[in-house]
Parts: C-alpha cells; structure tokens; sequence
C-alpha cells in the first residue's frame, strides 16, 4: 500500500510529461486523480494497521554502506500521509479553477504530482539518503512552481533564490548525514537510534552533527538566517504558495526535526540554539508582517513566524506540541492562502491590501473561511490555532522564561498584523475599480476552502485531534498562560482596530520594518563582497601566477637565457678559441682534480 | 740527465706559444702555424712517453710512435684543407686579419 501512495502520483507526473503534454484538461484531471488515488490510499493506511510494506534491497555494498528502500510507517509518518495528501488533493482541486487559462498548466500539473512524490517519500523514508533525495526533489519541484510564470523576471529569480538559499541548508544537512554514516556505520534512522549511547561519549560531535542535520531544516522550514526565500516564493501560483510553502513542504524541515529527534534531544546545546533560532524567526517574521502591503507576503511571514514556533517547541524538547502546532498550522495556512488567493482571482490577480477594501460585502464565503483561518492563526480559543499554540506557550513558560516572553510578543504581533490584514481587506470602503466590482470565485475554488474551513473548526476539539496526533496535556498548574495568551490576542487586535480602522492608507511608517530588516540588501552586499573578493583573488591568481608565472615565464626566461647566450656569438674567432681553451682547462680540472 | 720531466716541460712550453699565437695573433697564417706547433708539442710529448715506457722485453712502447704518425699525416692533410680556405677567403676579402672576418654571427 505504501508503494501505491508514493507511485502513483510519479506516474501521473511521468504520463502527463511524456503523453498528455498537450492535452491540458486530460493532464490536469490526471493530475487530480492521482492525488485523489493516493489520498485514499493514504486513508487506508491510516485506518489499517497491518500496513507494513518490505524494504527493498536498493544501494548495497554490504560492510560498507547499505541503504535499503524502505518505509516508516509510524504514528506520525502516517499523519503526515493523510494530511500531506489530504491537503495536496484539496489544492489539486483548487488548482483547477485558479489555473483555468494558463498556458503552462499541463507543466504545472505534472510538477505538482511530482511534488506530492517527493512529499510523501520524505514522510515515508525510512533512511538519512532516501530521506535526502525526496528533500532536494522537493527543492526542486518547488523551484520548478516557483518559477511557473518564467517570463516574469521576479518569478524566475525568486526560483533561482529559494534553490539556492535551500542548497545552503541542505549543504549542512549532507555534512551531518555523512557524520553519522561515518560514526555509525549506518543510515537507517532505526539503526541509528541504538548506537547513540556510544556517540553521547562524544558531545561535541554530537552537537556538530545534530547542528548539521538542523541545518536542513533551517533552509527548508526557512528560518533565520536563511528565511529570505520563503516570502520572494510568493512569486509563484497562489496554490503552490499554499501547498508547499505553507502546509507541506516548509513543514517537512520540521517533520524531519521530530524524525531524527532521537540526535538532537540528545545534544543540550543544539537544543538550545534550536529553540532560541526558532524564537527570533518567530519574533523577526511577525515584526516583519505587520508592515508589509503584498497580502501574500504577509501571509508568507505569518507562516515564517508559526514555523518558528514549531522549531521554538522541538527545541524546548517536545516534538509533540511541535507535530500537532504543524497539524493544526498545516489546515489554517492552506485556508488562508486559498482564500488569499480566491480574494486575487476575484480582484484580477491585485495582491496590495491598500487595492481591496470592503470586500466582506462582495466574497462573502471568501470572507467568512478567512477569517476561520485569520482566527484560528491569532489563536483564537475555539479554534484550533489556539491550542497549539498555547501548549507550545506553555512549554515555554515551564522550560525558558526569556523565550516565553518573546513568543507572547510574537502573539501579540500576530493578533495585530491578522487583525490589521482583516480590517485593511474586508472592512471600510472599497479602494479600488476591481475591489468594487469584484465577485465571488467559482464553486471548484471555494469547494475546498470550504472543506478545510470545516477541517481547521474541527482540529480545535482535541477529540478529532487526538485521532492523529499526540495532543499535548493542558497543564492544570499553568492557568496563566492561556490567560496571557488570551490578553495579548486582545490586546493586538484591539490595537489593530485602533490604529487602521477607516484608514485608507498606511498610518505608521516603519522603514526597518518594511523593508525587512534589510536582509535581503545585506545578503546581496555579503555575497557581492565576498564574491568579488574571491573573483580578485582568483584573478590575481590566474594573471600573476598562470599567466605571468607559469607560462610567460617559462617562455620568457627560455627566450632570455638565449639571449644571454647569443652574446658570446660575436664572431670573434679568438675568444672562441679562448673560451675552448678554458673550458679544456675546466674539464682538465674537474677530471684530475675532483 | 735528460729526464722525462724535461721532455713534458718542453712539450708544455711549445704548447703554450702555440696557444698563446692562437689567442694573441690578428693574422690567419700565423694563426694557422701556431695551431702547427701545438699539434706538434703533442707529438713531442707522445714520442717522450713512448721513449721512457720501457716494455719488459727491453723496447719502447711504439703505439704512442705510431699516433704519432697518424697526427703528421692528419695535419699535412689539414694544411692542404686549411691553407686552400685561407687562399679562398684571400681572394674573396683581400684579407687575412681575423678581426676583420667576423661575418659569422648573430
């Protein structure tokens, strides 16, 4: 069963790039059904409980290196199929309404299904290469979609951006998976497990390597310092933004985290830098939204900042309050994109918040399934944002005082910028032509915002919850967090009212934070010095060492020392005979003498 | 008691003019004769050696006597040669000073 969940859709993608290239309708429906096959099949391996699947012999040289193909199929890798299929069908769905007229959309559809390939064979690998290789086909396919509309030159370097900023990561990532292979001997994660009392002799290793495999997931999850990607892939498809950058594919940084949880809970420092990368991406993302105008990009760094709190959680050691913050996050973001995105088609693909205005009027179902998803990302108590986010709250309450501060700060940034983003969109008067004029998107685009609304109401009961995740026990003794969480939702919304309610434009400026900190300016000037440095060095190198050194040196010093010796070619018969003579008498010396 | 020792230091000096008219001379013909007499001091030294290298029966070693033939023989011919490229280049100069013939350079 697990072969059919991860086939089917690489046969969808393999049909549709080699037969149906042409056809966009039948590609698309392929597509569609391949998602909707592996679903079912996903279902089934969740409800059934003998769903084991053999390993395949796959790369072996045995004492030296042997990866089998093989599957995990535990309690949280079979969550991870139902919600990463789940959801990958709902945005197949949706796909087909917003990419109705587009040129490309056999290429997007064949891209998409390999996508869900690669997704679910991250979830099922059961090795460090397996594991690896899903990774960067998922870095891949993602920089495919990003770059969807290639003409556009943003589009095609915000691809370029999020490949390369992902090789970083993945650099460090290969670095430590080659550290444990050569320690242990070993790349299965459950071969891996029981050698590592030997390594915990090793700390400092052991940190390195659990830094090293962080590293992925600090590029993948797009934390800081390599989150600048996540907000330019807004450049690609709103579905995409909401599939992969959003529900699944920056997830799988932490998904991972929880899957080799076994290195990292036992390194203390690791932990540590862990938890506290994970704090300043949350805290750095929400300052950055409140001041953004792109409704996407705000959405990109709300979900920069709920990543944040999910590595905040893996590195206060509790990769179920992670997992289920991932659960419940994975429903909301994909909602709200889907409605974003549903707010773009309607408005003819107008993505600055200052357009829209009064929209409430005109997308009324839009609206509504929005704001199920705003709140339940404000953590709004019924709502299933809330929970999850509360139980990561109170880890941090109990763990790091410091850090709980600065992730209550962080809802509270939330709640503002959620608020000033539903007030800025919805409310107050229309701003524009399109805003006026706009209707509500066709039944196959609010089909599934409708579905994941229901999905995003329900994930707040623990009960429905509990199914698929560990849901992490309210702490009876720590009644003040949900009360302080509760104060600084308050709190920022009240604030976001107060301070954009009628306005029609921005009414604070706050340059450091519109223009993101400037990081993106201060990665260019890094990369362009360090760049330039090593192309001067290189070209020192190459103009003074090859060129003048080794080969006009060469010659040159052959050409002179001819020149030396033509000298005593003077034509003088006597002082050949004379330099004869003394190098007779040299030779008489060196034989008699020597 | 003349000594090989004397012959050697004959020989030697002869050598010496000679080389010295090679370097120090302007005119070809000189030159050529200088070149003689050192070929010639050879001989005097190898005739020396074959005088005082006694073989156990009682004779002198003739090798070197015959050597010395064979140079006699090589520098007659080499004066025909010689003397016939100095007439030569006589003619085509009207010259025998080495200072002036010095065409064949770089």
């Amino acid at each position: 069963m697990p072969w059919y969940v991860l086939l089917v859709p690489l046969a969808a993608a393999a049909l549709i790039t080699i037969f149906t290239q042409r056809s966009k309708r039948l590609s698309s429906f392929l597509s569609c059904a391949a998602a909707l096959a592996s679903f079912s099949g996903a279902c089934l391996i969740f409800t059934g409980k003998d769903a084991a699947a053999v390993a395949q012999k796959w790369i072996d040289f045995p004492g030296i290196f042997t990866v089998p193909f093989g599957f995990v199929l535990d309690n949280l890798s079979r969550m991870m199929l139902v919600l990463v299929s789940g959801i990958g069908a709902l945005i197949h769905i949706y796909s087909l309404g917003y990419m109705r007229d587009d040129e490309g959309k056999s290429r997007y559809f064949a891209a998409l299904s390999l996508f869900m390939f690669a997704m679910l064979g991250i979830v099922l690998a059961n090795n460090f290469v397996m594991l690896f290789i899903f990774w960067e086909l998922v870095g891949f396919t993602s920089y495919v979609l990003i770059g969807h509309w290639f003409e556009r030159d943003a589009a095609a370097d915000a691809g370029k951006k999020a490949f390369i900023t992902n090789r970083i990561g993945d650099f460090g990532f290969m670095l430590g998976i080659l550290m444990i292979w050569t320690s242990t001997g070993s790349v299965v994660f459950a071969d891996v497990a029981p050698q590592l009392p030997i390594l915990a002799d090793h700390p400092v290793f052991l940190t390195i390597t659990a830094l090293l495999i962080f590293c992925g997931a600090v590029g993948k999850s797009a934390q800081f310092p390599l989150h600048v990607w996540l907000p330019d892939a807004m450049e690609g498809p709103t579905p995409i933004s909401a599939l992969i950058h959003a529900a699944t594919m920056v997830a799988a940084g932490v998904y991972m985290l929880v899957r080799v949880g076994f290195i990292i809970q036992a390194s203390h420092a690791a932990l540590l830098v862990i938890a506290w990368i994970g704090t300043i991406t949350a805290l750095m993302a929400a300052l950055i939204a409140t001041q953004q105008n792109d409704i996407k990009r705000i959405l990109a760094y709300s979900t920069l900042s709920q990543l944040g709190y999910m590595v905040m959680a893996i590195g206060l050691s509790s990769s179920n309050a992670a997992i289920y913050h991932l659960f419940t996050h994975a429903f909301f973001k994909a909602l709200l994109f889907l409605a974003a995105g549903s707010i773009i088609v309607s408005l003819h693909h107008e993505q600055d918040i200052w357009e829209m205005g009064g929209l409430s009027r005109n997308l009324i179902i839009t609206f509504v399934t929005f704001l199920i998803g705003a709140l339940a990302l404000m953590g709004c108590p019924p709502f299933s944002g809330f929970f999850s986010k509360d139980a990561i709250l109170a880890l941090a309450h109990e763990q790091n005082m410091s850090i709980f501060v600065l992730a209550l700060a962080t809802a509270l940034l939330t709640a503002f910028y959620v608020t000033r983003l539903l007030v800025v969109v919805f409310f107050g008067h229309p701003r524009s032509h399109a805003a006026r004029v706009s209707r509500e998107s066709p039944l196959v685009m609010i089909g599934p915002l409708i579905v994941l609304a229901l999905f995003v109401i329900v994930s707040g009961s623990a009960s429905f919850s509990g199914r698929f995740v560990v849901v992490p026990q309210e702490m009876g003794f720590f009644r003040s967090v949900p009360l302080l969480a509760m104060s600084a939702l308050v709190l920022g919304t009240g604030l976001a009212i107060a301070f954009y309610r009628g306005h029609a434009n921005e009414t604070f400026d706050f340059e450091l934070l519109r223009q993101r900190f400037y990081f993106d300016e201060f990665y260019r000037w890094l990369i362009g010095w360090t760049q330039e440095l090593l192309a001067r060095i290189s070209a020192f190198f190459d103009q003074w060492i090859i060129d003048a050194g080794a080969v006009r040196g060469v010659s040159s010093g052959t050409w002179g020392f001819g020149a030396l010796l033509r000298l005593l070619q003077g034509g003088n018969l006597q002082a050949y005979s004379f330099l004869f003579g003394l190098g007779i008498v040299a030779l008489i010396y060196v034989a008699v003498f020597r | 008691m003349v000594t090989l020792g004397h012959y050697l230091v004959v020989s030697g000096i002869l050598f010496a003019i000679g080389f010295a008219g090679v370097m120090l001379r302007r005119n070809l013909i000189i030159i050529f004769m200088s070149l003689e007499l050192m070929l010639n001091a050879a001989n005097l030294s190898l005739v020396a050696f074959s005088r005082f290298h006694v073989q156990p029966n009682g004779l002198p070693n003739y090798n070197a006597q015959v050597f010395v033939f064979f140079i006699i023989t090589v520098a007659a011919a080499e004066v025909a040669v010689g003397l016939a490229i100095i007439v030569a280049l006589f003619r085509a100069r009207q010259t025998t000073n080495v200072e002036d013939i010095t065409s064949l350079k770089f």
